[in-house]
């Protein structure tokens, strides 16, 4: 590996990023721009949700539960209801976004101690929101009847109890937007060589593999680290998110997470032969990866053979390091064996990437 | 000839693209200093060949030592020494002339300045466009910037693949001129191109089509070599002119070429007064009265014509 050849691959990649306008817009305002728009909209508070009642009881301690539910400033009731049918009517028309109904004799079930059913009906076409307005009403009801109802309690781990959602997302979307942004940028960096025919030309010069990727691993890292830098700063700046634990941690961890991303984004760009292919490829590889990342939809929701996969997934283990780091607080001593995990998973990507360049043509 | 002592030496190779035998069978030999042409029409296998010659392509079958390494079990051996223009414009048109011409020289480990006398003369030309982006260059610009490039590391073979394709006629020949000026410093040359005329400016070329090898020779030397009388033939009625002269009994071809047509004549050695005054007879009894012409010696073209016509009858 010369020094020297390393240098002048480097400096040309650098040169043609900045003077490439899109590109340059790709890597640098995009990624800011959309963790200040995401982070503001990936949140599950959802804002009172509207309510229909329907008391079958009429009495005073029903009266004080719905009371109660409007009073906790998640509900508002927007009507009270009749007949079922009339039910499904409001539910469909999203007149409403939750039944409440309260069977006769309740006040009375209550008052002798005995075991008594509220209905909730909740319209679930959104299952986050959904999950939301169960959580809120149960809490209430519960309280409100002093007994267990029939509102089934299942344990979503998810969101976050104290609803500082900005603290558990802002620093997944940062993981995400860095992960974009690099593995689309290295994704693409060979495969527009082939285009352009400079790799046909460069191909013929002394260049060996491994001086090739690092060349072209290099800049982009720099690049990726340089965004999340930035995106780190505004998520505590903006965001104020908690950084409880030591973020030299998070900088460690990060720079060997980014060998590992771009690593499969080079690895993308030599096996595959144009832009428009390795884009496809990139695609599928960054929505597997974000969406069976814990970062959108819970593991432990998975099946065993998903969660499975999930385990295999860098961006997993890298957003819950994020996470346990700057939220919990957690070491180096907890987090160190991911940080080895994702170092071997880098040398392991890299080292295919060097492989799979080919110094003939295809 | 020793293989060391030659620049290229290339036996029966063959390599199949696809369902195309691209290269099928070629074998020749390119001493050093040498300016060594191969011309053919596109698809003739050209761009494949040169692939190969530079590392590019692995052969299926023969064997190819260039700079006395073979290209298949040692190209590292041959890549420093190789100066290689592809047949597309394969330069950073984000980069500017100078970044580019300083890009390569880094690549080989070298400096612009080392390699300043080698391209001096090409170099003069493109100066005042040094900041320039590659990509806003003129195309006879890019063809010398790429020309630059590829030989700013001083190698001992430069390969050439159709340098002069989609460049206007003055560029052509200028290019050639340029080429002139590197000789002499025991710099070996192979070039491709489908552009005939262009063959006068080698030393030797090689017809080459469908994957084959032709001709080898000089320029003289090929079209000394044509065995037949040769015509050039004028006609007010040239379409009409074509197809009887086609008809005539003896005709081994007749193309149009520019205002004339070329004809070629089946019998060894005849007298060409003789073949125009049978042709003239025949033309007149068929309609083409005007019939003039004189004996030619034979172009590259020519004989390239003749020689494809022969090897399809052959097939």
């Amino acid at each position: 590996m010369k020094l020297r050849t390393i240098g002048a691959l480097m400096r040309k990649e650098v040169l043609q990023v900045f003077r490439d306008p899109p590109t340059l817009v790709q890597v640098l305002a995009i990624p800011l721009i959309q963790l200040v728009v995401l982070a503001n909209a990936a949140t599950f508070d959802t804002g009172a949700t509207r309510l229909l009642v329907r008391d079958d009881d009429r009495t005073p301690a029903s009266a004080a539960m719905v009371a109660e539910l409007v009073g906790s400033g998640e509900f508002t009731v927007v009507g009270t209801a009749v007949a079922p049918a009339h039910i499904e009517a409001v539910l469909r028309r999203r007149e409403a976004a939750a039944v409440l109904q309260i069977p006769a004799g309740f006040a009375a079930a209550v008052a002798r101690g005995e075991p008594t059913a509220v209905q909730l009906q909740i319209n679930a076409e959104e299952g986050a929101v959904a999950g939301l307005i169960q959580q809120a009403a149960l809490a209430i009801v519960e309280r409100q009847a002093g007994a267990p109802s029939t509102l089934e309690v299942r344990q979503q781990g998810w969101f976050n109890p104290t609803r500082r959602y900005k603290d558990w997302m802002v620093p997944g979307i940062l993981v995400s937007l860095t992960t974009i942004i690099g593995l689309l940028l290295t994704a693409q960096s060979i495969t527009r060589e082939k285009e352009l025919g400079t790799l046909e030309q460069l191909n013929v010069t002394p260049v060996t593999k491994g001086e090739f990727i690092t060349a072209k691993l290099l800049p982009f890292w720099g690049i990726a680290m340089g965004i999340f830098t930035v995106g780190l700063i505004v998520s505590k700046v903006v965001f104020a998110i908690p950084t409880v634990g030591a973020v030299p941690i998070v900088f460690l961890a990060a720079m060997v997470y980014l060998s590992v991303a771009l690593g499969i984004g080079l690895w993308i760009s030599t096996v595959t032969q144009t832009q428009q292919q390795a884009m496809f490829v990139a695609f599928f590889v960054l929505l597997i990866f974000l969406l069976m990342s814990g970062l959108f939809t819970p593991l432990e929701a998975m099946p065993d053979w998903a969660q499975a996969v999930a385990h295999a997934n860098p961006v997993m283990h890298f957003v819950g390091l994020m996470r346990a780091v700057l939220v919990r607080g957690a070491g180096l001593a907890e987090v160190g064996p991911t940080i080895v995990g994702l170092g071997i998973a880098g040398a392991a990507v890299l080292g295919l990437a060097v492989m799979q360049t080919r110094k003939t043509l295809e | 000839m020793s293989s060391s002592d030659a620049a290229i030496v290339v036996h029966d190779l063959h390599l199949t693209r696809g369902s195309t035998r691209a290269v099928d069978g070629v074998s020749f030999t390119v001493p050093r200093g040498e300016r060594f042409g191969v011309i053919g029409p596109d698809g003739a296998g050209k761009t494949t060949l040169f692939r190969m010659l530079t590392t590019l392509l692995v052969p299926d079958r023969g064997t190819a030592h260039v700079l006395g390494h073979d290209v298949a079990g040692a190209p590292w051996m041959i890549r420093p020494q190789l100066g290689y223009m592809p047949g597309r414009f394969a330069l950073y048109p984000d980069l500017s002339v100078a970044e580019n011409l300083a890009f390569y020289a880094d690549v080989f480990d070298t400096t612009v300045a080392a390699g300043m006398a080698r391209i001096a003369p090409i170099w003069s030309q493109l100066a005042p466009f040094a900041a320039r982006r590659a990509g806003a260059l003129s195309g006879g610009m890019k063809q010398k910037l790429a020309l630059c490039c590829a030989l700013v590391h001083r190698p001992t073979l430069l390969v050439l693949d159709e340098p002069t394709t989609g460049v206007d006629a003055v560029s052509r020949r200028e290019f050639w001129d340029l080429l002139d000026t590197l000789r002499g410093d025991d710099l070996t040359i192979i070039v491709s191109t489908p552009y005939m005329d262009e063959a006068s400016r080698c030393d030797r070329v090689a017809l080459m089509q469908a994957g084959r090898f032709l001709a080898v020779d000089t320029p003289a030397g090929i079209s000394a070599g044509f065995p037949l009388p040769l015509l050039a033939l004028r006609a007010a009625d040239r379409i009409g002119m074509l197809s009887v002269l086609r008809d005539f009994p003896h005709a081994v071809g007749a193309w149009p070429f520019g205002e004339t047509v070329h004809y070629t004549d089946a019998r060894v050695g005849a007298a060409p007064a003789l073949v125009l005054a049978e042709l003239r007879e025949w033309a007149g009894a068929h309609g083409i009265a005007d019939l003039e012409g004189e004996a030619i010696t034979a172009g590259i073209e020519d004989v390239f014509i003749h020689r494809l016509a022969e090897h399809e009858r052959a097939a």
